[in-house]
């Protein structure tokens, strides 16, 4: 820290211009979810007069109230949370599973097997035929539908199989073989538990990609009952459907439905974005980590 | 001899086939991931063949009759192609062409500040918007584009723009709202790498180059950007090697009837004319000439840098 002294004048007005560009960045990154937030809690014929700007208008949690009583997004919710689980689980097991055979080079057919994958990065067998096998293999409005298809991220198998490689001793591995332990028992009792910030990695990237998925569900699921939170929205947020539920037990007319549609689509968005939003500060580290090796690697 | 040499091969193949023997517990923990992928990723590459077909679900990917180009000449005599394959094109690059330096003007200027503590609030809190869906992006965006009183229609007008409306119906402004939306979402996620080699770099070089009377500004220029520059390439030619995947979410969400002319891209009209109006076989050939058009790129790109910057990636 002695290079504080060798400062010169000219760099210190650099140094303070740099922290008000940086600044500004992150105000006009950030503000765009406050004012959704604000607009949340405010009236929105106040909303649209531009009168919540900067803070609450005619505070309010009318929104909110209807947004719980909104079943799509209930039922959105409660399915999301397990899309989300049963998906995370098993896409990072096939990931982990697939990457340590992959970083054993004693394995004959390595290199073969790692290009059967990587084809698979660049070549695609295009949206109709894949829903056509995912038709065919009854996989239709099932959950199964969901997941399967995506099958094992290539992008991830490299991440890991890097981290394998490079993070864990040798000398380990050879230790364990001496001690007469098979591959699947020094995979279950060594290498997983060595592998805790891959693993954390890669729950991370499979948590948000299956929370904030819907296009996948667009096309393979058909009743609405099954939508998973990111649909339930596009209803609300794209299609500016409000449903009879909410609207019922109104006797406003059109304006009032119309009110609560608005007020609707900004509560439902903070609820909808909350989750990640409050998640990802905590495991930050994770997927800085995963992105670097991936960089590096890819 | 030439038995010896025989002899020499077969025992090489026993040995590997000792070796693969010994191995068979990694091959079963592989099987899982294989199967899936053979399904779900190599039974619809052969499925392709049905953009020469006329599909028809009795007969199946193989079975149905064998109709050649037809698909693909109903594309191209169509007079809105050119306009799909430009609109694909234009918005992948103008969408490389800010949402590429952005971040690495960024964590230039970012990494040059001392305060840790102001550092690292930023930085988290230039990954929220990340973490927001693309749904509510598109919400968002929406929202406040609309006519009625919505924030960016606002502002547009008090800055002088008279009484606009339906900005998000303009075909002229689409893919300013595609990419500056872009640029939000993803400038503080794409900082990522570039902060994380930047930490890399050696204090001693910044020191002496301070002693020697150098300035932030030349510091920035001379230590920190060269060391930037491989990983600005491998960023730039994995970019460009992905063109035609141009986000497909994005396009579809915003889209509406009016601004079809230029937020029509290829991804789109595949989803449309394949899963709601249930042209399959002509769906899967405009996805396949955009799988070809993506893969020649590829190879292209991945030459050019090997030549120039030593770098490959396939």
């Amino acid at each position: 820290m002695k290079s504080k002294t060798l400062k010169s004048k000219s760099d210190r007005i650099i140094e303070a211009v740099m922290v008000g560009i940086v600044s500004l960045t992150v105000l006009a990154v950030l503000y765009p979810l406050y004012y959704v937030l604000i607009a949340s809690f405010s009236n929105p014929y106040d909303v649209y007069a531009g009168k919540t700007f900067f803070w609450v208008s005619e505070f309010t949690l009318e929104g909110y109230q209807r947004v719980f009583r909104e079943g799509a997004i209930v039922s959105g919710y409660l399915n999301s949370i397990f899309y989300t689980a049963l998906g995370t689980v098993l896409t990072t097991a096939l990931v982990l599973t697939t990457a340590y055979p992959l970083s054993r080079r004693e394995m004959p057919g390595r290199t073969g097997i790692m290009l059967f994958y990587l084809i698979t990065m660049y070549f695609t067998g295009g949206l109709i035929p894949t829903y056509l096998v995912v038709a065919k293999t009854g996989l239709l409005n099932s959950v199964w539908a969901l997941i399967l298809p995506g099958g094992v991220s290539v992008f991830n198998v490299i991440v890991t199989r890097t981290y394998f490689e490079t993070s864990i001793p040798k000398d380990l591995f050879e230790a364990a073989k001496i001690d007469g332990s098979g591959h699947l028992r020094t995979f279950v009792s060594m290498v997983l538990p060595l592998s805790r910030p891959i693993i954390a990695v890669m729950v991370v990237f499979a948590m948000v990609a299956f929370w904030n998925d819907w296009f996948t569900a667009l096309i393979y699921m058909n009743s609405k009952d099954k939508y998973p939170l990111q649909l339930a929205l596009r209803q609300i947020l794209i299609q500016s459907e409000a449903s009879a539920n909410a609207l019922s037990g109104m006797d406003g007319g059109y304006a009032e439905a119309n009110r609560i549609t608005e007020l609707l689509k900004f509560s439902s968005m903070v609820v909808g974005a909350v989750p990640m939003l409050i998640f990802y500060p905590f495991v930050q580290k994770y997927f800085e980590k995963g992105l670097m090796v991936g960089a590096v690697k890819g | 001899m030439k038995e010896k040499k025989n002899r020499q091969v077969s025992g090489k193949i026993r040995k590997t086939l000792i070796q693969a023997g010994r191995s068979w517990q990694l091959y079963l923990l592989l099987m899982p991931g294989i199967v899936l992928t053979v399904i779900y990723k190599y039974i619809p590459m052969y499925g392709v063949q049905i953009a020469f077909r006329d599909y028809n679900p009795m007969q199946g990917f193989g079975g149905s009759p064998f109709v050649g180009m037809r698909w693909f000449v109903k594309f191209f005599t169509n007079y809105k192609s050119v306009e799909m394959i430009k609109n694909t094109m234009l918005l992948s690059l103008y969408s490389i062409l800010w949402t590429f330096p952005i971040p690495i003007v960024l964590s230039l200027i970012m990494n040059q500040i001392k305060l840790e503590r102001f550092k690292k609030v930023s930085q988290t809190i230039l990954y929220a918007p990340h973490f927001v869906s693309i749904m509510i992006v598109c919400g968002m965006l929406r929202i406040f584009l609309s006519p009625y009183g919505g924030l960016i229609t606002t502002l547009v007008r008090a800055a002088g723009g008279g009484n606009v409306t339906g900005l998000l119906d303009r075909p002229e402004l689409f893919r300013t709202i595609y990419i500056a939306s872009s640029v939000w979402q993803d400038t503080g996620w794409g900082m990522i790498i570039y902060m994380a080699t930047l930490s890399g770099v050696d204090i001693t070089y910044h020191e002496a180059a301070q002693v020697d009377g150098a300035n932030i500004w030349q510091r920035i220029l001379h230590i920190d950007l060269p060391e930037l520059v491989p990983m600005i390439m491998i960023q730039l030619i994995m970019s460009f090697g992905d063109l035609m995947n141009v986000g497909f979410e994005k396009a579809f969400l915003l889209q509406t009837d009016l601004n079809k002319s230029t937020s029509e891209i290829i991804a789109t009209y595949v989803y449309e004319q394949g899963m709601l109006k249930g042209m399959y076989s002509f769906s899967t050939a405009v996805g396949l000439f955009n799988t070809a058009v993506n893969i020649v790129l590829l190879i292209l790109v991945n030459r050019i840098s090997r030549k120039t910057a030593d770098i490959s990636f396939i």
